[in-house]
């Protein structure tokens, strides 16, 4: 007997075909897709084969896993994770040790040049010891599970730039995916964690299309970070308006007023924070009152402070402003001195 | 370093640096000069009078209006759109208060209690577009006119386009021009004021800073020597 297709799967799992038809159409949505797909999308989920999936967590929190699996209950989202074949994720899977690794070899066999690799976490570059998986290093493990891959994700900005453990001084040496395979389509999506929906879109994308979403210039997929968080964010009108918190509890905050002032990265950073939210739609770090902290953006760790007003300048230490003041003073005064002494000799002569 | 973190550091850095030992440069060399001994009596010895110069060389005089109002209205309508945009824009009040702390430690708010506001963006919108038409007819105008084009040099072409460059690339980033990032928009925008800063203490930009003198001490060897204002 054959694998059951997508369709075949979830409707064993309860799934009627009103909510299934509603997740087809508000996917289609996030993808910048028009509506009239909705159908299209049922029809080729409906059919598609669960594709292979291996996921290699490397230098992580494990908050991706966290975040795409919705620990918090069951949805289509996650009932859509499942669909896939995910032949290996140590921190999910049920089997351990040798076990765990013969599964992942086996997948990566029968499936070779097939499955999707997902990768959380970056890659020390440093000593390999830093971090290892049954005694096999980052390194050699993805570039194995690479050779053969369809296609790679590099998912939270750990795997897609390094993200945390890339900060400075980045003590392991930490690399993205992108930095070490370079034959593969690769889809950066970051974030820090990235949102459930994105990772599922864009796997519903590759199950529908048989193909990756365009990407922007960072590799992410331009229907989810097309648009910065300001260019969407519910308190844009403060901002226009020139009406900025000044403090965390202060009448403007309490108004909803924009937190520009208080370091909110959101005019800089690309993410669907702001239209889709986090925890079924619930909200998003600015509507619950904090800044964005630009989490799916290169370096965000090291682009000054998270409550720095983005127009803001790095000024480093007074130092270079009073040489600027001493150094000018001093050909000012040499100037007016040669002056002097030529308007002197002239009256003189 | 991305390009943003290079023009909001490094590059705002020496940029600072060169406009202040520049500015200070121009300025001390100016006013630190010996004044030539006027040995004539004084025909009005109340000379602080000419200081109204001033003021009266910032109006259009009757007689000449008909040969000086397209450049006193277009030059009126630059810099205030300029100017306003500059201070009054929300995210500049910010820079300059972080500019302030990053100097001397505090911003105006924190030395007098106060500090100014920013006007709507809309207001801003309108008066740097206008400020940025007015530009480009003052270019025209000296194109176009004989008289005005053999007497301009590189520094009139250069000084206006690092004022132009950075009130085009300000609204750019403003209105997120469509297709470009915001943040490439924003480092184009701070590269461009960095240009600015780097060439305003040796070009014509200079007036800024020596026009209000120059008027006044002008006036008082004016009225010191009894002419009419």
């Amino acid at each position: 007997m054959s694998a059951p297709s997508v369709g075949e799967f979830l409707r064993s799992r309860g799934v009627t075909r009103r909510d299934f038809m509603s997740f087809c159409a508000s996917t289609a949505t996030l993808l910048g897709l028009p509506a009239s797909l909705a159908p299209r999308i049922a029809a080729a989920l409906e059919q598609a084969r669960r594709p292979s999936v291996i996921w290699l967590p490397f230098q992580e929190c494990t908050g991706c896993t966290e975040s795409i699996t919705r620990a918090h209950g069951a949805t289509l989202e996650s009932l859509i994770l499942d669909a896939i074949s995910l032949d290996y994720q140590h921190t999910l899977q049920a089997a351990a040790g040798d076990a765990a690794e013969r599964a992942r070899e086996q997948a990566m066999q029968d499936n070779h040049g097939r499955y999707l690799l997902i990768v959380d976490g970056s890659i020390p570059m440093g000593n390999a010891g830093y971090s290892t998986i049954a005694g096999h290093d980052n390194l050699t493990m993805l570039k194995e599970a690479a050779e053969g891959a369809a296609a790679i994700i590099a998912l939270g900005s750990c795997a897609a730039f390094g993200g945390i453990p890339g900060a400075a001084p980045n003590p392991t040496g930490a690399v993205p995916v992108g930095e070490i395979v370079k034959d593969k389509p690769i889809i950066n999506v970051s974030g820090c964690p990235p949102i459930p929906v994105v990772i599922t879109g864009v796997l519903v994308q590759y199950l529908t299309f048989g193909k990756l979403p365009e990407l922007d210039a960072l590799g992410r997929p331009r229907s989810f970070y097309g648009q910065t968080l300001h260019d969407r964010c519910y308190r844009r009108p403060f901002y226009e308006r020139g009406q900025f918190a000044e403090s965390f509890d202060d009448a403007g905050a309490k108004a909803g007023w924009c937190l520009y002032k208080l370091g909110c990265k959101g005019p800089t950073t690309y993410n669907a924070c702001a239209t889709v939210k986090w925890n079924n739609g619930t909200s998003f770090p600015i509507e619950a009152g904090h800044g964005c902290i630009g989490c799916s953006e290169p370096g965000f760790w090291d682009k000054g402070g998270f409550y720095q007003p983005l127009s803001t300048g790095r000024w480093g230490d007074a130092r270079t402003v009073g040489t600027a003041v001493g150094v000018g003073a001093a050909l000012g005064i040499a100037s007016a001195a040669l002056a002097r002494k030529r308007q002197r000799d002239a009256e003189g002569g | 370093m991305d390009l943003l973190e290079f023009a909001r550091g490094p590059a705002l850095q020496w940029s600072i640096s060169i406009f202040i030992a520049g500015v200070l440069w121009r300025l001390l060399g100016v006013f630190l000069l010996r004044s030539k001994k006027d040995l004539s009596e004084p025909r009005n010895p109340a000379a602080w009078k000419g200081l109204r110069l001033i003021a009266l060389r910032s109006w259009p005089r009757r007689e000449f209006l008909e040969g000086t109002a397209f450049g006193e209205v277009m030059g009126y309508a630059f810099h205030v759109g300029f100017l306003v945009s500059l201070f009054f824009f929300a995210p500049h009040v910010l820079f300059f208060a972080d500019l302030s702390r990053g100097l001397i430690g505090t911003d105006l708010h924190g030395l007098v209690g106060f500090g100014w506001p920013a006007l709507p963006n809309g207001i801003i919108t309108l008066l740097s577009a206008i400020s940025v038409a007015a530009l480009l007819a003052v270019l025209v105008h000296r194109l176009v006119n004989p008289v005005k084009r053999l007497i301009s040099n590189f520094d009139d072409y250069f000084s206006w386009f690092v004022t132009f460059a950075p009130l085009v690339t300000g609204m750019a980033a403003f209105a997120h021009l469509a297709g470009w990032p915001y943040e490439r928009l924003l480092a184009y925008h701070l590269l461009a004021v960095e240009l600015l800063l780097v060439w305003f203490p040796f070009g014509k930009l200079m007036h800024a800073f020596t026009i209000f003198a120059a008027r006044g001490t002008t006036g008082m060897l004016f009225e010191r020597r009894g002419a009419s204002l």
